[in-house]
């Protein structure tokens, strides 16, 4: 894996990588009206997911990085008029960091802003040239209590945490992603911590607090899953303010 | 706050004061002095506005008194249909006395009868409308009305029947072609109602005068006569419009010497045109930046505070919402919501690239708050990227807020058709008081590819309407549509659809001149009119998903036991129209072009330029009923897509490449308009209000950027239309957009609403 993060740009042309979808969307995913490409496979299984059909990389299909590049350049002058840019969503691009690498890299050529939506739970394998190629990293932290993240995700919260660091250190803008469910990361000493944590970072310009939603959860049933977060309530619009207030008495933005 | 007492007399004391002033003083001269030249008079005398909206007043009590009163009438209207019909004296210029809602309390007055919301019959168009709607309403015909209008006074439709062809009959009677201004006013046709104000009457009457008189030496061709004929009309129409002015006590054979008889003439005239045609579309124009002139200098002059200006603007709007036509419940059917198309076309960028935006632009829009959303009058912003940006945010918020305004390409219009161009209807663009439209409706698609596929034959009714062919497909599991065999029959289809569209066209414009002439209308145009022939299609995505299918698909046929090809069973996929997918777009720019290229080989009545839309208005609820099962997977009966949207469901990449799709289609294929409606919830633009104003703003530079030419925007949630229909009472103005007008939710049809309902809502993934 590790020789993939070296990419020579030549390389583009052949270098493939397990797109999901893309998708042209305002406002959700990063500032303005950007190009979000969905790659496929994720090392999570987090309980809320609500595209559980792109955990697999196997449900992907194959693009090289050029041709993704082509798709979003026809955007180009959309995406310039409209103040927005290109995001690399998932699944979990960093996944793939070398295609990532690439299509992050490709956007800034296109002179596009850039954006990296990640758990970062696999954030050791982003090279220093993706996150140079990044103007914006989404940083999905989904619970600060070590032993709820892996009941969420089933996966270690160390390596978000390291990741985290690694760009507060880089002084890298972030926004910070949290979805919260009822029952699970919405107790108020864990929002505290929560908040503590990110605001301790220094370089986190927003925080985005998303009430889980039940859409999609018919997903799961066709899909063949277990459904973890049977019987929990979607978040009501109450709660996901009160979370927000947490983050902003931390001193944070969280609109 | 001011009281309805002891406010400052806004009334006719300040202009007898002023009886002696000129008119048009502190107005930079120039050739719009010599000559009837409106635009050139904004160009010189108008003062741009880049700031925001903070300057704005709400309403005053006198305002919102009014208001309140007519919206007591509104659900009594509503349940019945019309509030009151006037069934003894058909409507004029001059046939009803004056009326008002409260005589003390009107800024602006005029109403259309003697009473507000009293709807006149205008049978010059057709009689057969006025009674059937008359006994829809349960009102008894005046038996000497009746005499008038089918013994002594032919009308416009009795005249196209007599001129239509039985094939005309056949393709109208089947659907393929719909919606023809055939039995009411064709509209469509702004007045430029400025003039009155600019110039007063007389001044126009004389410029009409001479027109005529240069007539005189000409050799009395059947063109020349006809002209006379016309020019003397219009005379007599600008002398109706003093008279009916001066019943409420106004003189405007002069130009108007403040802001208030400037709004006040600009609405005689227009109240003149509504009086006497009931015009499928009456649009207004393009005056808040005309009407900004005059504000600004009362303003400067200290004669009006920021509150008056805004009491004037909102009392006109007040007066243009209450415009009403006596219309079929079958009418209503196609163009559901009893529209009326008062279109007013503001903002966009001059010539010389200053923004046409001023305060009375914002102070239009904000009488979406003054008063509350509503869809009438059709407020159209003509959008650039170059607009200032407190004006963009301000659009956008109250988009956001109202769901009441649409959006068209001034980027699009202005190099073909100058900047002073305004909207009429929903996206027909043209220069105000120098071209005009014979309105054309629509042909439909979708059906003309089944005609192609059953040699000519309805896939309903099985009669033959189309020229006679094969019937496409044999009976084996393997006989699938060939593409190029299918196009090749389509094209000889759209060959022989668009000589009879435009011969039906050209006898119902002829009779139209003939019967139902809009003589004041056109006095407020230059006398050498540009005339366009208006065509349109409806069906686009239907039919190029269904080339796409045969194309890139299996497709095969099955018949009835009339041997006609009713159903499709289609293998395999295809790629559709809304993902920005060249493969099915191109099918969709090629149809658009190759029907107008038809259309431009068949002569037009008095040599009009041929255009076209692709445009349904809510009619694609009624063209989908009248069409089979088509080969995209589409049932019969379903609804079409609006305008050139996608098929519902079928564009799944998010709005923008759904728009892009659409924006393909070449403008200069479809000069007369393309219409995309987009549903939008507010969390799809954004978490903060803030950013999903800054966010619409930026997807419509994105889209006009692109090359779209018009965006219908609504913000709204599923749940609240879902609320609205099980509650209409609590949702009197909710108002939503559809293909080019906007609508009160709670006066579609259940079955528009739920296609509304149903249509793509763009959320947040």
């Amino acid at each position: 894996m590790s020789a993939d993060l070296a990419v020579r740009p030549e390389a583009c042309s052949t270098l493939t990588g397990a797109v999901h979808s893309w998708d042209l969307s305002t406002g959700v995913d990063g500032p303005g009206t950007r190009f979000v490409l969905f790659t496929a496979g994720c090392p999570l299984a987090c309980a809320y997911c609500h595209n559980p059909d792109t955990q697999s990389m196997r449900g992907g299909t194959r693009h090289t990085a050029d041709e993704m590049l082509a798709r979003v350049a026809r955007y180009r002058r959309f995406i310039a008029a409209s103040g927005g840019g290109f995001t690399i969503s998932g699944g979990e691009p960093l996944l793939q960091p070398a295609f990532t690498t690439a299509m992050l890299a490709g956007g800034k050529e296109l002179g596009l802003h850039t954006a990296l939506d990640t758990s970062g739970a696999l954030g050791d394998r982003a090279g220093d040239a993706l996150l140079d190629a990044t103007d914006l990293v989404l940083l999905d932290v989904k619970a600060i209590d070590p032993a709820i993240y892996e009941d969420l995700t089933r996966f270690d919260l160390s390596p978000t945490l390291r990741f985290a660091d690694r760009l507060a250190t880089r002084g890298q803008r972030v926004w910070v992603r949290f979805v919260l469910v009822p029952g699970w990361n919405d107790a108020p000493e864990h929002l505290e911590r929560h908040a503590a944590y990110v605001a301790s970072l220094g370089n986190v310009e927003r925080v985005d607090v998303l009430g889980y939603h039940r859409l999609g959860r018919e997903k799961y049933a066709r899909l063949g899953l277990v459904d973890r977060l049977e019987g929990v309530d979607a978040a009501s619009p109450e709660q996901v303010q009160a979370a927000r207030e947490v983050f902003a008495a931390a001193g944070l933005y969280a609109p | 706050m001011t009281t309805v007492a002891d406010r400052p007399a806004l009334t006719l004391a300040s202009a007898t004061e002023g009886a002696h002033t000129d008119p048009w003083r502190g107005f930079a001269r120039g050739a719009w002095c010599e000559q009837i030249a409106v635009r050139d008079f904004i160009n010189a005398n108008y003062t741009p506005y880049a700031g925001d909206a903070g300057f704005l007043a709400g309403p005053t009590p006198r305002t919102t008194a009014i208001w309140a009163r007519l919206s007591e009438m509104f659900p009594s209207e509503r349940e019945r249909g019309v509030y009151d019909i006037d069934t003894h004296v058909p409507g004029s210029i001059t046939s009803h006395g004056p009326g008002y809602i409260d005589q003390d309390l009107e800024l602006v007055v005029g109403l259309q009868t003697d009473a507000p919301l009293k709807r006149a019959m205008m049978p010059n168009g057709g009689w057969k409308m006025v009674k059937d709607a008359l006994a829809a309403y349960h009102y008894d015909v005046d038996p000497q009305v009746e005499e008038t209008f089918t013994r002594y006074r032919k009308t416009h439709n009795a005249g196209v029947f007599d001129a239509y062809t039985p094939e005309i009959r056949a393709a109208r009677r089947s659907h393929v072609i719909t919606g023809l201004p055939d039995a009411y006013g064709r509209g469509r046709i702004i007045g430029d109602y400025r003039r009155v104000a600019l110039y007063g009457v007389d001044r126009l009457v004389a410029g009409k005068v001479a027109d005529l008189r240069a007539l005189d030496s000409r050799r009395a061709s059947e063109e020349v006569i006809r002209a006379r004929e016309e020019l003397s009309e219009q005379i007599r129409a600008l002398g109706e419009l003093k008279q009916m002015a001066a019943s409420y006590g106004h003189d405007i054979s002069a130009p108007a010497r403040t802001a208030h008889e400037a709004i006040q003439w600009l609405y005689f005239g227009y109240l003149g045109a509504v009086k006497d045609q009931n015009g499928a579309a009456m649009s207004l124009g393009r005056t808040s930046t005309f009407v900004d002139v005059y504000l600004e200098r009362d303003l400067a002059e200290g004669v009006l505070t920021e509150e008056q200006a805004q009491e004037l603007v909102d009392d006109f709007v007040i007066k243009l919402r209450i415009v009403r036509f006596l219309r079929t419940p079958a009418y209503d059917e196609l163009f559901s919501g009893d529209p009326t198309w008062v279109t007013e076309s503001i903002g966009g960028i001059g010539d010389d690239g200053r923004p046409l935006v001023t305060r009375t632009s914002f102070r239009y829009l904000q009488t979406l708050y003054n008063l509350g959303p509503a869809p009438e009058p059709n407020l159209t912003v003509l959008w650039s990227p170059r607009l200032p940006e407190g004006f963009k945010r301000f659009c956008a918020q109250v988009s956001l807020d109202t769901s009441a305004i649409q959006y068209e390409s001034d980027e699009q219009m202005r190099p073909r058709f100058g900047d002073d161009t305004a909207i009429a209807c929903c996206v027909s663009p043209m220069a105000v008081g120098k071209a005009m439209q014979f309105f054309g409706a629509r042909v439909n698609l979708a059906k003309t590819l089944l005609y192609a596929i059953n040699g000519g034959r309805d896939e309903i009714s099985g009669a033959q309407v189309g020229p006679a062919g094969p019937v496409l497909g044999g009976s084996g599991d393997d006989d699938v549509l060939d593409y190029d065999e299918v196009r090749a029959r389509l094209d000889a289809m759209m060959d022989w659809l668009a000589r009879t569209y435009v011969d039906a066209l050209n006898v119902i414009h002829y009779m139209h001149d003939k019967y139902a002439y809009e003589k004041l209308e056109m006095a407020l145009h230059d006398s050498d009119v540009h005339r366009t022939m208006a065509c349109g299609i409806a069906g686009l995505s239907v039919a190029a998903d269904s080339l796409s299918a045969i194309k890139h698909a299996r497709v095969r046929p099955v018949k009835d036991e009339r041997g006609l090809v009713v159903d499709f069973e289609t293998t395999g996929d295809f790629p559709t129209y809304g993902n920005d997918d060249d493969r099915v777009d191109e099918i969709a720019v090629e149809l658009v072009e190759a029907f107008m290229a038809k259309v431009r080989r068949n002569p037009t009545y008095r040599d009009a330029e041929h255009t076209q839309s692709v445009l349904t208005i809510t009619s694609n609820v009624v063209y989908g009923k009248a069409t089979g099962n088509t080969p995209d997977g589409r049932r019969a009966g379903e609804p079409f897509a609006p305008g050139a949207n996608p098929m519902n469901g079928r564009d799944r990449h998010g709005i923008v490449a759904s728009a892009l799709s659409v924006a393909k289609l070449p403008f200069d294929s479809a000069q007369d308009g393309i219409s995309l409606t987009t549903t939008v919830t507010p969390a799809g633009l954004g978490r903060t209000r803030d950013e999903q104003v800054t966010n619409l703003a930026g997807v419509l530079d994105g889209y006009m950027a692109s090359a779209g030419f018009h965006m219908n925007v609504n913000v709204l949630d599923r749940a609240t239309l879902l609320d609205a229909m099980e509650h209409p009472e609590n949702y009197p103005q909710l108002t939503i957009r559809v293909s080019g007008y906007a609508v009160n939710f709670v006066r579609l049809t259940r079955e528009q609403q739920r296609d509304v309902i149903n249509r793509t809502f763009h959320e947040a993934m």
